[in-house]
């Protein structure tokens, strides 16, 4: 599974507030959510993002709140991953489960500026920074992970794969 | 190679001899607990799965807590839905509003036992490492595949051990504490990492303190926190659960990421300052903050441990009168053992106003919300801007003690000193 886009770069701790603020909480439409991504911190993002962008955060991105409209937010508004130096642990979570890849690749924050073309390779753990040539490496996602991510999130994959799920 | 008790429960957990922090494993999980807030969401993440009944009637455990009873029209119809599932679904364990607060109620009622892998859909569920469990909170789409089938996937954490000794002065408490090594950490520290608390000062702990230190490992980003489980554990739970106490303990040699040493002899009273959980100063430093409510509650600090302790500082004392002091216990047991010792008396005469048990004033849902330009001060975990009410309100997080200290005084005081 590959991935090619713009980077739209942001700083350490973006929290969940900052991805989606609590007032668009109520909205139970992804497409609807998406309009508010990152809306907390670009006035520009939302309407100028494109299908298979990358957003690149520093340490902690996404903490905060447990709610699953941050990545939802992120994923509908079409940004194909987001690369980050950590992320928080519910917002990971519940990134993959619903079909969004969130990685943590060391030494991203400082190697990419923002608008660098970015290819990643979920499956050999490589992001490329097309225009320097640079490489960098990161703990690929384990293949049950990338099955997860292929099939749409965690719901779809156990709706289509449940007697191998059941199994040891 | 040794490994700790976090690794051990997910190993036995996934049916392995061994696992390692990083690694990627399905669990098969011995407890799944919902509140009221998001049972509906997760039951309709279950069904979207495609499976129509729990994996296991008698390993789901329900409550209805946040809102409780039901102050609004919205609240009371999601807990007429939940107790029509609770019925459909035949679920053997479902603690309705008189209940109190489910990370109490969970332990209280033998739920938990040492060893057990335990997830629940709310994120104080690491409160029950104080059982010597693994317990961590997770969102509705985690739950809805752990209702569907009872297993989920999870990463293995780095364990992060925090060994405390000495002893605490008197009217200094397990959450001061906990406040202190979160301004430590600092509240993103011990993200994805497992966070144990050992040492002497924990070994002498009581339970009901050991579950205030675990309950706030999320501030600090924890997926759980765990206390090793022993005698205390086995004493606490044993007129509570029939099952035979099997403790897990970390190996000498277990590898931890992080190694932190606390001598808590000379600790001060400590106070989370607004708006961050890790904006942590001691008591003298913001001593004479006028305050208008008081809560003492919630899973953090609402047993009768903390009612206690702050009867003794209340009795024959007055609530200053620019305060209101908001007591909201635990738990039915709380209240009971409470009431039977005189305890709620105490609270009443000093001029306490004392609530059903529940979540109440934690999380600004229907008990003691702060107006604008108001000061809270709580027992509770978090002081984020406008969790109690609004934004424009200041909470600050301190230990029971602390917290009827100040609210005889109207500002804040340090405990030692009444
Ligand atoms: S008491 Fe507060 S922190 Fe605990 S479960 Fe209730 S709302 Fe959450």
């Amino acid at each position: 599974m590959r991935i090619k886009g713009r980077a739209w770069k942001f700083g350490d701790d973006v929290n969940t507030d900052l991805i989606i603020p609590g007032k668009y909480l109520e909205l139970t439409d992804p497409i609807e959510m998406a309009k508010h991504a990152m809306e907390g911190l670009s006035p520009i993002f939302a309407a100028r993002v494109k299908p298979g962008d990358i957003v690149v955060g520093g340490r902690n991105f996404g903490c905060g709140s447990s709610r699953e409209h941050a990545p939802l937010a992120l994923k509908y508004s079409g940004v194909g991953a987001v690369l980050a130096e950590s992320h928080a642990r519910i917002f990971y979570r519940n990134a993959i489960n619903i079909g969004f890849p969130a990685l943590e690749c060391p030494g991203i924050a400082k190697s990419v500026e923002d608008g660098d073309e970015l290819e990643v390779d979920l499956k050999e753990g490589i992001v490329r920074i097309l225009d320097k040539d640079i490489w960098l490496k990161f703990i690929p996602l384990p293949e049950f992970m990338i099955r997860i991510l292929d099939s749409g999130g965690l719901t779809a994959f156990l709706r289509f794969n449940m007697k191998e799920w059941l199994e040891k | 190679m040794g490994m700790t008790v976090s690794e051990k429960i997910l190993a036995r957990a996934s049916g392995r001899d061994k696992v390692q922090p990083g690694e990627i494993v399905k669990a098969e999980v011995d407890l799944a607990m919902m509140p009221d807030l998001t049972t509906i969401l997760s039951f309709k993440a279950m069904k979207e799965m495609g499976v129509d009944r729990v994996w296991d009637n008698e390993k789901v455990v329900i409550f209805l807590d946040h809102v409780a009873p039901a102050s609004s029209l919205q609240a009371a119809t999601v807990h007429r839905d939940i107790r029509k599932l609770v019925s459909e679904q035949g679920l053997k364990y479902f603690y309705d509003v008189n209940s109190g607060v489910c990370h109490q109620v969970l332990s209280e009622r033998g739920h938990v036992t040492p060893g057990m892998l335990v997830v629940g859909a709310d994120s104080h569920t690491c409160t029950h490492g104080a059982m010597g469990a693994f317990a961590t909170g997770v969102g509705s789409t985690d739950m809805g595949a752990v209702l569907a089938t009872g297993r989920l996937w999870f990463r293995v954490p780095e364990t992060i051990r925090v060994e405390v000794e000495g002893s605490l002065q008197h009217n200094v408490q397990p959450k001061d504490i906990i406040l202190k090594i979160i301004g430590l950490i600092g509240a993103d520290g011990a993200t994805y990492k497992a966070v144990e608390f050992s040492g002497e000062t924990i070994r002498k702990m009581n339970i009901s303190g050991r579950m205030t230190l675990c309950n706030m490992a999320i501030e600090m980003g924890g997926k759980t926190g765990i206390v090793e489980a022993d005698d205390e554990t086995a004493n606490f739970l044993s007129n509570r659960c029939k099952t035979n106490i099997n403790p897990i303990r970390s190996d000498l040699n277990a590898q931890y990421e992080k190694v932190l040493r606390l001598d808590v002899s000379e600790l001060e009273p400590q106070v989370a300052c607004p708006h961050k959980v890790d904006n942590v100063k001691t008591v003298s430093e913001v001593a004479g903050v006028k305050v208008d409510q008081v809560f003492i509650g919630s899973c953090t600090n609402g047993r009768y441990e903390d009612l206690e302790v702050t009867a003794k500082i209340l009795r024959n004392k007055q609530v200053h009168p620019g305060v209101r002091l908001v007591i909201v216990p635990a738990s039915k047991e709380v209240y009971l053992k409470a009431l039977k010792n005189g305890i709620i008396e105490t609270l009443l005469q000093a001029g306490a106003l004392v609530s059903n048990p529940s979540c109440g004033a934690c999380f600004g849902g229907h008990i003691g919300i702060l107006a604008a330009g108001e000061i809270g001060l709580t027992t509770s975990n978090r002081n984020f801007k406008g969790r109690q009410g609004s934004p424009e309100a200041e909470v600050y997080l301190s230990s029971p003690a602390t917290a009827a200290a100040s609210a005889i005084t109207g500002v804040i005081t340090d405990p030692r000193e009444v």
